[in-house]
């Protein structure tokens, strides 16, 4: 199998993966694969798709080097502008493929979970667009500390229910999204937010986030005349990075994904299963999953995507850590050297750029800026007062 | 005794199959399944608490969540099981990460130490159970499966065959949790099962008082009974939950009296 091909037929990578979901879900996740493997090599649904994410998301995002903060740190820093999306993330190509595909089975209902809220705005706007219901399942602690993307979901049409459960993060917004689901499978899609989940999610989301990274292969080349030495990006459920990774694992460059240290699944899980997949996931010795503690409600995950487990297990990609403290000096580091207020999320792959810095000297570095900052500005001024 | 034998005389004899769940764990659990066995269950199902417990609604979650705190762990709760002086087949339910961390033939060997004759393990489904099936039957611990409303019908025989025990039935499309009233699926389902099978068939999910077993039961064998019991033992303790199993005992041998 060449890396980032195609799962097996029961959803593994290597031995991640699978779908370790309630009985009464078997058959909606059978029949999801069915239904995205089937549009997925329809030309009518791929241009539909292709549409869409160029005439109302704003692709292809352009690449912006960082003459500035390059110049101090000794590199040449390169930015994917995932940013300038519609809706200000990456979370957009994914929810428009999943919302043209649940139009498609005949849903006319979505459910999401968010952790900082951009997977459910994303996920509130395509549902606007595409004229279906949308309820977001969201953490309380992130209700909280994400006040400004709750409310545009709520101007977006959404109903947005805060989850008291558990750790009130986004772990417990997953599982009340599934029980949700379980209840209204058969008129509801799950329009699940990362690489992570029972097969084909961590397929299929990743399929509809390669865009990102065949964008930035070609726009690399033609900018810098080579593959770069290292990709960049943060990774809590680890779409954004699967999404810019598969543009570049068959070359040379090195790949990093960017883990908050309160939530490093692969340097401090063991395997696991949880939420329908099996992947590196941090949990006590009785298998109870421990609660995620990061400063970056979309990065506060205890898992992470079963590709990543299997990437990080076969030494493919590396998976450091940053704490806070760095994250919040990269967030303000961008900002004054750059004029780019980046999301908490990809302020850690910024924070591990810029730790690193002395080791890559002279070498090229793409990140990718998975996400823009404004929905952090609140938290940042409570930090930063 | 396996639990498939014994649930399968008592059918025999015309009586209706009654399970109560209890959290395991829970300030006076063990109580609970004391008065449970002495007003009439037939078997017991006892909830290994999970951090995410994805099929479970609010009152089995708080009373989990609950156990959690008070540092219940599996060990801890099995220690418990194996102290228990009950003469009724006793049935684990847990989460599958709970097996998968102890090592699939650990936790089985674990279980039967324990004195546990099966298990139910609501997020493992047909196609990841083999693993776990082999390393139970070596281990002689039956696992039950669950059969859901949105199974198409070819996947029921397949479900069946891998059922010990009995098949779980469940009852609606939702999560554990009390209704107002029994959902048309689980008499349904129940209805899908029976023909198909000799196998003791179970509803459960959302069965939620006495009046409703004896509605489920006049298509299936007997009823589990989640949350209603839990809301019980969380707001009266072990007492309310013993009169509220012999409550549900006396409506169903009423409305089918076994023979003698």
């Amino acid at each position: 199998m060449s890396l980032m091909s195609d799962p097996t037929t029961e959803g593994r990578f290597g031995e991640f993966g699978g779908r370790f979901v309630p009985e009464t879900l078997v058959p909606a996740c059978q029949e999801l694969e069915i239904a995205f493997k089937d549009a997925w090599q329809d030309p009518v649904f791929r241009g539909e798709l292709d549409a869409v994410l160029r005439d109302y998301a704003g692709r292809p995002s352009i690449l912006t080097e960082c003459h500035n903060l390059g110049a101090k740190l000794g590199i040449r820093l390169i930015l994917k502008r995932e940013d300038l999306n519609h809706t200000g993330s990456h979370k957009i190509n994914n929810v428009l493929g999943q919302a043209l595909l649940a139009k498609r089975m005949g849903k006319k209902r979505l459910v999401a979970e968010t952790g900082a809220g951009q997977h459910g705005v994303a996920t509130a706007t395509a549902a606007a667009l595409f004229g279906l219901e949308c309820k977001v399942y969201m953490g309380a602690v992130d209700v909280e500390r994400q006040a400004l993307n709750v409310f545009r979901m709520h101007l977006l049409g959404a109903e947005v229910e805060a989850v008291h459960s558990g750790s009130r993060t986004l772990k417990d917004a997953v599982n009340e999204a599934m029980r949700d689901w379980v209840a209204t499978v058969e008129t509801t899609h799950y329009c699940l937010g990362s690489v992570m989940g029972p097969h084909p999610y961590p397929w299929m989301v990743r399929q509809f986030h390669r865009v990102i990274g065949d964008e930035a292969r070609e726009q690399f080349q033609a900018l810098v005349g080579d593959a770069p030495d290292v990709v960049v990006a943060c990774v809590g459920g680890g779409s954004n990075a699967i999404g810019i990774f598969s543009g570049f694992v068959d070359l040379k460059s090195r790949l990093v994904g960017v883990e908050p240290a309160g939530g490093a699944a692969v340097k401090r899980g063991v395997p696991g299963v949880v939420h329908g997949m099996k992947s590196y996931l941090m949990q006590d010795e009785y298998g109870q999953v421990q609660e995620a503690h990061s400063i970056s409600a979309g990065l506060d995950y205890p898992g992470i995507g079963p590709e990543h487990s299997y990437l990080a297990s076969i030494g493919r990609v590396e998976y450091p850590n940053v704490t806070d403290d760095e994250v919040i000096a990269a967030f303000q580091e961008l900002a004054r050297t750059e004029g780019i207020i980046p999301a908490l999320e990809c302020a850690h792959a910024l924070a591990w750029i810029i730790r690193e810095s002395g080791s890559m000297q002279g070498q090229t570095v793409l990140m990718n800026l998975s996400g823009r900052g404004d929905k952090d500005v609140g938290q940042m001024m409570e930090i930063l007062k | 005794m396996t639990l498939e034998s014994e649930l399968r005389s008592k059918r025999d004899r015309g009586r209706k199959i009654l399970v109560p769940y209890i959290t395991g764990g829970f300030p006076g659990w063990i109580d609970a399944i004391r008065a449970a066995a002495a007003s009439g269950a037939d078997a017991i199902e006892i909830g290994l608490p999970f951090s995410d417990p994805v099929m479970d609604g609010p009152v089995i979650q708080e009373a989990s969540q609950r156990a959690l705190e008070l540092g219940a762990t599996p060990v801890s709760i099995l220690d418990g099981v194996r102290n228990l002086d009950v003469e009724i087949p006793l049935v684990v339910m847990c989460y599958y990460n709970t097996v998968f961390h102890a090592g699939h033939e650990r936790f089985a060997k674990q279980l039967v130490a324990a004195g546990v004759c099966a298990a139910i393990i609501p997020d493992l489904p047909l196609e990841e159970s083999g693993p776990w099936v082999k390393a139970a039957d070596e281990a002689g611990l039956e696992t039950v499966m669950l059969a859901a409303p949105t199974a198409p019908d070819s996947r029921l025989p397949l479900i069946i065959e891998r059922a010990r025990g009995f098949v779980y039935a469940v009852g609606l499309l939702g999560v554990t949790g009390e209704r107002s009233a029994l959902a048309a699926t689980a008499t349904a389902m129940a209805a899908r099962l029976k023909p198909i099978t000799d196998k003791p068939v179970l509803i459960g999910v959302g069965v939620s008082n006495a009046e409703q077993a004896v509605e489920a039961c006049r298509v299936a064998d007997g009823v589990i009974q989640g949350a209603s019991v839990v809301r019980r033992l969380i707001e009266g303790g072990a007492d309310a939950v013993g009169d509220y199993v012999s409550e549900v005992r006396r409506a169903l041998d009423a409305a089918f009296v076994p023979q003698s």
